[in-house]
C-alpha cells in the first residue's frame, strides 16, 4: 500500500510539473507570433521610414519616391473630427455614470457601452455610410469622422467613469462638508483631479481610432491629392496602407511599412503614456 | 488655482444660473439627497444624463438604420438570403451562405487554436507568475492586443503567406493530404491563413479576460485546495471549474472579434465566394465582403444586400457580445458577494 501511494504521489508531482510546463509553453507559443509582428513591422519601418514619408505627396503610379503628407494630414483631420463628435457624449455619459450612474439605467448604459465596443468596425462604417455619405451624395472626410466617433464613444465613456472613481471619496466628502453644492464638486474637484487620467484614456481612444481602417473605405475613401476640405474624400494612413501592401510596386510595399511603423509608434506611445498616468494614480492610495 | 481655469466648456455657461442657491442650500451630507434643492446640480445632472442617454440610443439607431437601409433585400429575399449562395449583381441575385460559411470556418479555426492556448496563458497569468513577471506580460499581452488590424493584414500579406506557401502547405499537403482539409494547390492566401492570422488577434483578449476571471475566483479556495495537500495543478483545477463560466464569456468574446474581424482577413483570406472542405482554397467571410464591394455597389439592391449583411453582423456580434458580458459581469458579482 505504501508502494502504490508513493507511486501515486509522484504520478501527481509529475502531472503538475508537467502542466505548468504546459502553461509556460502556451505563454511563449502565444507571445511569439505578437512579438515577431511587433518586431518585424519596426525593423521593415525603421528601414523604409525616411524625411520624404513625412513631407512629400504620393507619387504618380509606378514611379519610385514620395511620401504620405497628404495621408498624414488626412488621418489628424479625421480623428479631429471623430474626438469633435464623439468626446462630448463619450465624456459627458462617462461623468453621468460615475456621479449618478448607479442605478438600472446606469448598469443598462453602461452594459450597452461594453457590448457598443464589440460592435465590428466595418458595421460603424455601414451607419456612417447610410447617415452621412447617403443624404450628402458623395464620400467625405466627414463621413469617416462620424464612424470614428461612434468608435470612440464606448472607450471613451468607460475611461472617463473609471478614472473619475478612481479619485478618492474623500476629495467628494471634503467639497460637500464645505456646502460646495454637488455639481460643483464634480466640475471644480472631481473632474481636475481626474484629468490626467481621463486625458491620457481619451489619447489612446483617439489612438486607437487612428489605426481604423475598415469604416474609412467607405465614408471617406482616400485620395492621392492634397485635401483638407471635410465634405471631400481625404486621404488617410490606414487606407494608403491597404492599399500600398496590395499593389505590385515595392517601393508601395516599403512606405506601407513605413506607415505601419508610425501607426505602432503612436499607438505605444499613448499606451505606455496610460500605464504610467493610471498606475501612479493607483500608487496614489 | 490653475485647477480653476480647467472646467469644461459646457459647465461654465450654467455657474452663472446656478450658483446664487448653491452654498446655502446645499448643505446635506449624502451625495443626491440635495437634488431638489440646487438648480446647478438639477442642470448638470440631466445634462449629463441627457449624453448617457445619447449613448444608449447610437446602438438603437445604428440597428434601426441599418435595418432601415435593408429593407430592399429583406422584402425581396426574406431568409432565403441567409441560406442561397447566388451572388451576382449583374442579375441582382443575393444569397449569403459562402460568405456565412466563411466568416464561421475562419472563426472557429481562430477559436480552436486561441482558446487553448490563452487559457494556459491565462493560467500562467493568474496562477503560476510571480508579481514581478506578471505585471509586464500582462501589459505586453494587452500592448500587443492594441496593433491595428491593418498591421496584422500587413504581415499576413508578406510574411505569413509566402510561408504557408512555400513551408507549411506542402507539409501538411504531403503529411495530411487524404483530409479534405488539407487538400488541393497552396495559394498561401485562403482559409488557413486567415485563421491563422485571426488566432493570433483574438488570443490576447482571450488571455486576458480568462485571467481576469481566474483572479476574481477568492484565494480561499486555492488556500484550502493547497491546505488539504493538493499540487498547484490540482488546485489550478479546482479554479478553473469554479471559473468555467467566465472562460466561456471570454471565449464568446473572442469569438465576436473573431467574427467582425475585417482588414486582416480581407488581406489573406483570398476573397472567393467558394464554399470548399479545404482550408487551402481561398475564401470570403462577412466582413471582407463589405470591405470589398462596399464602395463599388452601384444599384440599390446590391447596396441593400450589403448593408443587410452588416446588418447580420450587427446583431450576432451584438448577441455574442451581451451573453458574454452577461456571463463575465455574473461571474464577478457572484464571488464580490459571497
Amino acid at each position: 500500500m505504501n508502494g502504490t501511494s508513493l507511486w501515486m504521489f509522484r504520478w501527481r508531482k509529475a502531472k503538475n510539473f508537467g502542466m505548468n510546463f504546459f502553461a509556460l509553453a502556451c505563454l511563449i507559443l502565444a507571445v511569439t507570433p505578437l512579438v515577431l509582428i511587433f518586431t518585424y513591422t519596426l525593423l521593415q519601418g525603421l528601414a523604409a521610414l525616411n524625411l520624404d514619408f513625412f513631407l512629400q505627396m504620393p507619387k504618380p503610379v509606378g514611379e519610385a519616391g514620395g511620401g504620405m503628407a497628404n495621408a498624414l494630414v488626412g488621418t489628424g483631420i479625421l480623428i479631429g473630427l471623430g474626438a469633435l463628435f464623439g468626446l462630448p457624449i463619450g465624456i459627458m455619459g462617462g461623468i453621468y455614470l460615475a456621479e449618478y450612474g448607479n442605478n438600472p439605467f446606469g448598469s443598462t448604459v453602461r452594459f450597452m457601452a461594453d457590448v457598443m465596443s464589440g460592435v465590428p468596425s466595418i458595421v460603424v462604417g455601414v451607419v456612417a455610410y447610410i447617415l452621412v455619405v447617403l443624404p450628402m451624395n458623395h464620400f467625405s472626410a466627414l463621413a469617416g469622422g462620424v464612424a470614428l466617433a461612434i468608435l470612440m464613444i464606448p472607450t471613451v465613456t468607460r475611461t472617463t467613469e473609471e478614472m473619475i472613481r478612481l479619485v478618492p471619496h474623500s476629495y467628494r466628502e471634503a467639497g460637500l462638508a464645505l456646502g460646495i453644492p454637488q455639481w460643483k464638486t464634480t466640475v471644480r474637484i472631481i473632474l481636475p483631479a481626474a484629468l490626467k487620467g481621463i486625458t491620457t484614456g481619451i489619447l489612446l481612444a483617439i489612438a486607437r481610432a487612428a489605426g481604423e481602417t475598415a469604416p474609412l473605405l467607405f465614408t471617406a475613401l482616400g485620395n492621392r491629392f492634397w485635401s483638407t476640405a471635410v465634405d471631400q474624400p481625404i486621404a488617410s494612413l490606414t487606407v494608403f496602407i491597404y492599399d500600398y501592401a496590395k499593389a505590385p510596386f515595392e517601393d508601395w510595399n516599403r512606405q506601407a511599412w513605413a506607415a505601419g511603423f508610425v501607426l505602432i509608434g503612436l499607438i505605444f506611445v499613448i499606451s505606455l503614456l496610460f500605464r504610467f498616468v493610471t498606475r501612479s494614480r493607483y500608487a496614489q492610495h | 488655482m490653475m485647477q480653476q481655469q480647467e472646467v469644461t466648456p459646457g459647465s461654465v455657461v450654467v455657474t452663472g444660473d446656478g450658483a446664487a442657491p448653491g452654498p446655502i442650500a446645499g448643505l446635506s451630507l449624502a451625495p443626491g439627497s440635495s437634488r431638489k434643492r440646487n438648480v446647478g446640480d438639477f442642470v448638470f445632472k440631466h445634462l449629463t444624463l441627457l449624453f448617457a442617454v445619447a449613448v444608449l440610443g447610437l446602438v438603437f439607431l445604428m440597428g434601426f438604420e441599418m435595418y432601415r437601409g435593408s429593407a430592399l433585400t429583406l422584402e425581396k429575399f426574406g431568409w432565403k438570403f441567409l441560406v442561397t449562395s447566388t451572388w451576382d449583381p449583374v442579375l441582382d441575385e443575393y444569397g449569403a451562405l459562402p460568405f456565412i460559411v466563411g466568416t464561421l470556418v475562419s472563426s472557429l479555426l481562430a477559436l480552436l487554436l486561441a482558446v487553448p492556448l490563452g487559457l494556459g496563458v491565462a493560467i500562467f497569468l493568474a496562477e503560476l507568475a510571480p508579481p514581478w513577471l506578471e505585471r509586464p506580460l500582462s501589459f505586453l499581452v494587452e500592448l500587443l492586443a492594441a496593433i491595428p488590424s491593418i498591421v496584422y493584414g500587413l504581415w499576413g500579406i508578406f510574411v505569413l503567406v509566402p510561408l504557408l506557401r512555400l513551408t507549411v502547405q506542402p507539409w501538411l499537403s504531403s503529411h495530411l493530404g487524404f483530409l479534405p482539409f488539407f487538400q488541393g494547390p497552396a495559394y498561401g492566401f485562403g482559409m488557413l491563413a486567415a485563421g491563422l492570422i485571426l488566432s493570433v488577434m483574438v488570443l490576447p483578449i482571450i488571455a486576458s479576460i480568462s485571467r481576469d476571471v481566474l483572479r476574481t475566483v477568492p484565494d480561499l479556495q486555492r488556500e484550502a485546495a493547497l491546505a488539504l495537500g493538493a499540487t498547484r495543478w490540482e488546485t489550478t483545477k479546482i479554479v478553473l471549474a469554479a471559473a468555467r463560466s467566465g472562460i466561456f464569456g471570454a471565449t464568446l468574446l473572442g469569438l465576436g472579434r473573431a467574427v467582425g474581424e475585417t482588414m486582416a482577413v480581407t488581406m489573406v483570406i483570398g476573397n472567393r465566394a467558394d464554399i470548399t472542405a479545404s482550408l487551402f482554397n481561398p475564401g470570403y467571410t462577412m466582413a471582407s465582403v463589405i470591405a470589398n464591394e462596399f464602395a463599388e455597389a452601384t444599384n440599390a439592391v446590391y447596396t441593400s444586400a450589403l448593408i443587410e449583411i452588416a446588418f447580420f453582423l450587427f446583431v450576432i456580434t451584438i448577441i455574442l457580445n451581451a451573453v458574454a458580458r452577461f456571463i463575465v459581469w455574473g461571474m464577478t458579482r457572484k464571488f464580490r458577494t459571497s
